[in-house]
Formats: C-alpha cells, structure tokens, sequence
C-alpha cells in the first residue's frame, strides 16, 4: 500500500548516481512494478530487457520523473525526486521539487519528439538557451558540433519531417546530450525505425557508451548490442527484476529459467 | 424575502405562460429538426452524386443558406411566401423555414460523416464487387450514423434555441411570453431568467441523452 | 417600384459598416475569453474549473436570443446601463467565446503527450514549453473553427437588431415596413450578408497561412486554392 510514513534516509554508496528503492506502480488493477530496487554508478551502461509490460520502460520513466510511483524513493545524486527533507524528516513533495531534482537526467524517446516547427539546429540549441543560459550565438556553435558528433551536419537547417526515422533520432540523442546529463535514458529507441536505419542509432550509441563518462539506462530488444555495449543487464519480468548482472552471465549463460526462455524467443525471430 | 431583488409570487404566475410557450417551442423544434435530418440527407446526396446542374445548384444552395442569419431567411420567407398566395400561420412558416435551415446544416453534417469514413471501405466494396444499392445500405449508412447523430444531435439542440427567433414573427413560442410577461408587468428579471433556465435544463438534458446515445454507439 | 428600393440603398448598405464592426469587436472579445475559460477549464484548482464551466454551461445552454434580451432588457434592472451596441457585443462576445473555448481547449490538449514528456525531460521552462512548443502547434488546428466562429459571428450580429441596434438587418426591416417590398429588400440583404461571408472565409484562408508560415509547417508553397479531394468515390452514384 502507498505510504507516506517518513522514510529514513541512506547514505548513497560511493559512486551512485540513482538509487531507486522499493518502487511499486498499479495501473487500476494492473500491477506494472512490484518492489523493484535500482542503483545505478556514475559512468555505468545498464540495459534493461525483457516481454513487454514487465515494467522496464516504467522504471526508466520514473528515473526522470515522468511516471511518479505509488511508493517508494528514487534518488539522482543526492537529491530525492518526490521527497524533500523537512525538519529532519523526508516528506513527500510535488513537481515543482522534482523539477530540481531531475536536472542531471535526459531522455531520448522511442518517438523521438522532436519539435516538428524547428529546424534540427534549432531543436538541438534551444534547450541549451533556456535551460543553460547560452546565447543564441554559443548555443548555435555547440548545437552544430554535436550534429556533427552524430553525423547529422548537413542537415542542420532541416525540419523534422525532412529527415528520416534514423536522422531525427540521432538529432534527438544530440538534443538530449546538449544539456550534458550525468544519466540518459533511452526508450527502445530504435524500435520505431525501419530495419535499415537502426545501424545507424547504435553506431552513435556504441560511440557514446565509449566516448562519454554518463550513465546510461537502455531499455531494448536489440539483445545483441546489448550485451556489446553493457556493463550490466537487467532481466524484468512481471514488475520485477528476476536477473541482474554482466552480459556475459544475464545473456551469455542466464541462471533463470525466465530469462532462458525470453532469450530463446526473442533470438527465434 | 427580498422582494426587491426576486420577486418568488411573481414568478411562480408567469410560469404557467411561459409553459404553455415552451410547448410550442419544443413542437417547432421537433417537427423543424424531422425536417431537417431527413432533408439533409437528401441534399446531402445530391450535391454528392455530382448530377449536372442539380448538384452545383443544391451546393449553392446549401452555402448560401449557412452562410446567412436564420433572422434574415425568416423574414424573406414569412413575407414573400403570401405574394405567392401561399398563407400559412406564423408557426407554420417559422417551422418551414427552421427546417430549411436546419436541412442546409445537416447536409453538411452528413457530408462530414461520410468523408470520415476510411477510403478502405469504398475500396474493399469495389473490390468485392457489391452492387451500389447496397454499398449504400449494407456497408456506409451504419458507418455514417453512429459518426453522424452526435452533430445531429446538437444540430436539434441549436435549433431548439434558435427556435426563439420565431418569436419575431408573432409566434408566441417560449420567448414571446417572456417577453410580453415582462412588459406587460415592467419586469423582465424573473419571465427571462426563468425563460433561460427553461431553455438550459432541456438542452443539458438533451445533451447528455446524447452523449449518452455516444456512448452505446461506441461499442 | 425598384427606383424606390435602390433609393433606399445607401441607407442600408450603411447597416454593413455597424455589422462588420459589431462583428470583429464581438470576435476580438470572444478570442480571449476561449483561452481564459479554457485555461479555467484545464486548471487543477476547482476554484478556477467550476466558474468556467459554469460560464461556458450557462452561455452555450441557452439562447443567444435570451441573453441579449437578458442583457438589454435586465441589467438596467440591476443598475447596469450599457449602451446596446456594448450590451450585443458583450453578450456575442461571451457566448461565441464559450463555444470556442472547447475548440481552444481540445487543441491544447490534442498536441501529442510525447511533446510536452519531450519538454519535461529537457528541462525547459513551463512558460516556454506553453509559448514555444504548444501554442505553435495548436493555433493551426485552431484555424479553421475559428473561421467557423467568424462567420457565425457574423450571423449572429443579425440578433442585435432585435435590440435596437441599427445593424443591416434592422435597416432592412425598417424599409421592408417602410415601402413594402419585403421580397426584394430581405433578398438583397440575404445576398449582402452572403457576400460578407464569403469576404470572411477568404481571410480566413490568408490567415491559415499566415498562422502555418508563423509555426513553421511549410516545406514549400502548397497550392492555395488545392480543391480538396472527396473520400467519396465517383462510381458510389453509379458514374
């Protein structure tokens, strides 16, 4: 049951950049997450697998805030994202703290999202504008380099329905990174694209996880890369985690039956 | 009781008259709107059907009417139509000519509802080779209803209080007596408010009877 | 007998001025009103929801004939004098403002959740996210039943007549009873205010553009005057 009893807080281990405790989430009479518990370290590449419905893209979404949890805590660095310290106590709090809170995360979507009345340079340097504080001119100059950086430089002045499913993703990804996050969320993002344009989002992700000392949650079918890029898979099933470790265990040689028949399925296609 | 704000007693005695005209306005909203929907869809169809001449003429003819003020229309029809030595009561007239009006709104109602219908069922008939006849019948009418009654449905409640525009012509229709209840005693406060509140309960009655018929439909 | 209506001619083509004016002020009231009722609308505070919906319940559930009425013949009563010009405009104003705050409303609403999550998750201000990112893409949608509402503005102005306001139509039935020749005068006045519509349906066009060039939606130059294509088919009536 949803409570609102003061939790006592924990020191963070060293390194952990999210912390997320006893998370539980019911859609009316469905229940999607089950007490599941996440840490994730600074710089660590974490992907998340699993049928759909067993809670993997709710977990990533409560990691920004998106989705708020019937109980439990989640914590970016230090900062709790529905809770506040009161008094010495943590007490729950709205929106407008964890607006604060969810700063040092980003969020790429399985739909990209782009802003369809902006040019890709536009989309990608307006948050740096507002959100950073850049002039229009710095934020021009660091929006082109980072389409450069996903291979997207011609097409800077373009609109989204210009571009195809691949293009508009990485202009996303490049989006997301202008506000240089110490966590990124990614959504099944390749899932919405045609076959041929899905090697081109891996590559710019295969560069990333090498490239860049951010966290990274993938929530993915692409087991394959999964296990190439991960330090460490999660296995969900039915709103829990029923495996957690390196590729080379979770993938390789997966110690739940569950996950044993999941990988059997999905490599059948 | 404040007697200088709302005066209770006299409402109460303007109520049976006020009564007596909503019964008149509900006859001319139902008989206007059976004229309507069924016109509608016969002008709807021809206008679709791309006859020449008939088809251009009914299309002008249906946006000239949307396209003008239900007073003015009134007003031509209730004093052209004894030139042609045609004399109808004021209520007759008055419902004629909301039932045009309403027939050129429904036309366009029911135009909506079938372009709305996806362009694969029209493919998957022709495919099938089913004769016209019962394209018609058996496969787009049930499409359009269900997309159509909601806009046909507000198009009565529309017509329900356009029907107080009657009251220009002498019809002594739930407005008039309001009206005529308040200069007669110097006070429009209670028959309008009254008259207001009249109109409001039938048209949220009516509105939720059909966004209850939505719902059903829905499944 | 025609000499003596068209004598009669500027006298009412003067009643076009009153109701183009009636017209756009009631419209330049009713915009705003739309977006604070729906804002009211959409607002988590019942105390914000509950007076807009009362508003725009009690104006679209009743006659726009009663509320003039109302306006023109209670208010006085209340000590409320306003002229009948202000009284028609204020009363069409809020009526046509309540009908189109849902248009405001469901646009708002209608911009894809994936939209305002992108916003979330790039930290943009809720200012920016409403001006910037929403707004640009629902004042498109909005376009076309805001002409709609225009144009029954414009209908609409034909009941201020009732109270007194020498609009077009007024005019016309002080001729009609003047010399008689109904026919004629509410023939000629039916095809003015058809005139008029058609003059408003064309600056909704320009306006479609002017607002779709503003939220950035061209890829080129579509054709203006693109006849829309019918879903329905050809051999449906046997062609």
């Amino acid at each position: 049951m949803p409570t609102d009893a003061p939790i006592p807080t924990e020191k963070g281990a060293r390194g952990d950049i999210l912390k997320m405790r006893d998370l539980r989430k019911a859609f009316g009479s469905r229940t999607v997450l089950d007490g599941v518990d996440v840490d994730v370290k600074a710089g660590e590449k974490v992907a998340l697998i699993g049928p759909s419905g067993s809670g993997k893209t709710t977990i990533l979404r409560m990691a920004i805030g998106l989705t708020k949890p019937d109980s439990g805590t989640i914590q970016i660095e230090d900062k709790y994202l529905w809770h506040e310290m009161r008094n010495g106590q943590l007490a729950p709090s709205g929106e407008k703290n964890a607006r604060i809170s969810r700063r040092p995360v980003g969020m790429v979507f399985q739909q990209f999202n782009l802003f369809p009345h902006m040019t890709a340079l536009q989309n990608v340097r307006e948050p740096m504008v507002q959100v950073l504080g850049l002039s229009r001119k710095e934020a021009d100059a660091h929006a082109a380099t980072l389409l450069d950086q996903v291979g997207l430089s011609t097409h800077k002045d373009k609109r989204p329905a210009q571009l195809s499913g691949g293009q508009q993703q990485r202009v996303a990804i490049a989006r997301s990174l202008g506000l240089k996050p110490k966590v990124m969320l990614f959504d099944e993002v390749t899932s919405a694209l045609d076959p041929e344009l899905v090697g081109e989002v891996l590559r710019v992700l295969r560069e990333l996880s090498h490239a860049s000392d951010m966290a990274m949650l993938l929530v993915t079918h692409e087991i394959k890369f999964a296990a190439d890029i991960a330090d460490r898979v999660l296995m969900f099933d039915q709103g829990k985690i029923i495996e957690d470790g390196p590729p080379s265990q979770v993938i390789g040689d997966p110690q739940v039956l569950r996950t044993r028949q999941f990988l059997r399925a999905v490599n059948e296609r | 009781m404040n007697a200088s704000f709302w005066d209770w007693s006299y409402a109460w005695s303007v109520l049976p008259s006020l009564l007596e005209g909503l019964k008149i306005t509900v006859f001319a909203t139902v008989i206007g709107s059976a004229i309507a929907v069924v016109f509608g869809l016969v002008l709807c169809m021809l206008r679709l059907a791309r006859v020449p001449v008939v088809s251009q003429v009914v299309w002008f003819l249906v946006e000239f009417l949307r396209g003008t003020p239900f007073l003015v229309q009134l007003y031509f029809i209730f004093y052209v139509l004894p030139h042609y030595g045609i004399l109808f009561s004021p209520l007759t007239t008055g419902v004629i000519a909301l039932g045009i009006y309403g027939s050129a709104r429904a036309a366009e109602f029911y135009r909506a509802a079938l372009e709305t219908i996806p362009t694969g069922q029209w493919e998957a008939c022709l495919t099938l080779g089913l004769p016209i006849r019962h394209v018609w019948t058996g496969v787009i009418f049930p499409q359009m209803w269900p997309i159509a009654v909601p806009m046909l449905g507000n198009l009565v409640i529309a017509m329900f209080k356009d029907t107080a525009i009657l009251s220009t012509i002498t019809v002594l229709e739930l407005v008039a007596r309001a009206k005529d209840a308040g200069f007669q005693s110097f006070r429009y406060l209670e028959p309008l408010t009254m008259a207001g509140l009249l109109f409001w309960i039938v048209s949220y009655a009516a509105a939720r009877g059909i966004r209850y018929l939505e719902s059903r439909n829905a499944h | 007998m025609s000499t003596s209506v068209f004598d009669y001619m500027p006298f009412l083509l003067g009643g076009i001025g009153v109701t183009l004016k009636i017209t756009f002020a009631a419209i330049a009231l009713a915009v705003p009103v739309a977006f604070i009722l729906a804002f009211g609308r959409m607002s988590s505070w019942a105390v914000l929801r509950w007076p807009a919906g009362f508003v725009i319940e009690t104006f679209r559930g009743t006659s726009a004939v009663v509320q003039l009425f109302w306006a023109f013949y209670v208010l006085p009563f209340f000590g409320i004098n306003l002229s009948p010009m202000t009284a028609g405009i204020i009363v069409l104003g809020l009526n046509e403002g309540s009908y189109f705050s849902e248009v405001v409303r469901t646009s708002l609403k209608s911009i894809a959740v994936g939209q305002r999550e992108a916003a979330t998750a790039l930290h943009l201000p809720r200012l920016y996210t409403f001006f910037r990112v929403v707004l640009p893409q629902a004042l498109p949608v909005m376009v076309p039943p805001f002409g709609n509402s225009l144009v029954l503005m414009l209908k609409f102005t034909a009941l201020v007549s009732l109270v007194t306001i020498q609009d077009l139509s007024f005019r016309a039935g002080l001729i009609a009873t003047s010399i008689g020749t109904s026919g004629t005068i509410y023939g000629i006045t039916l095809a003015l205010y058809f005139i008029m519509a058609l003059g408003l349906a064309a600056m909704i066009m320009v306006l479609e553009r002017v607002v779709n060039r503003w939220a950035g939606k061209h890829t080129g130059d579509e054709a203006f005057f693109a006849p829309r294509k019918s879903a329905i088919p050809a051999w449906a009536f046997g062609r």
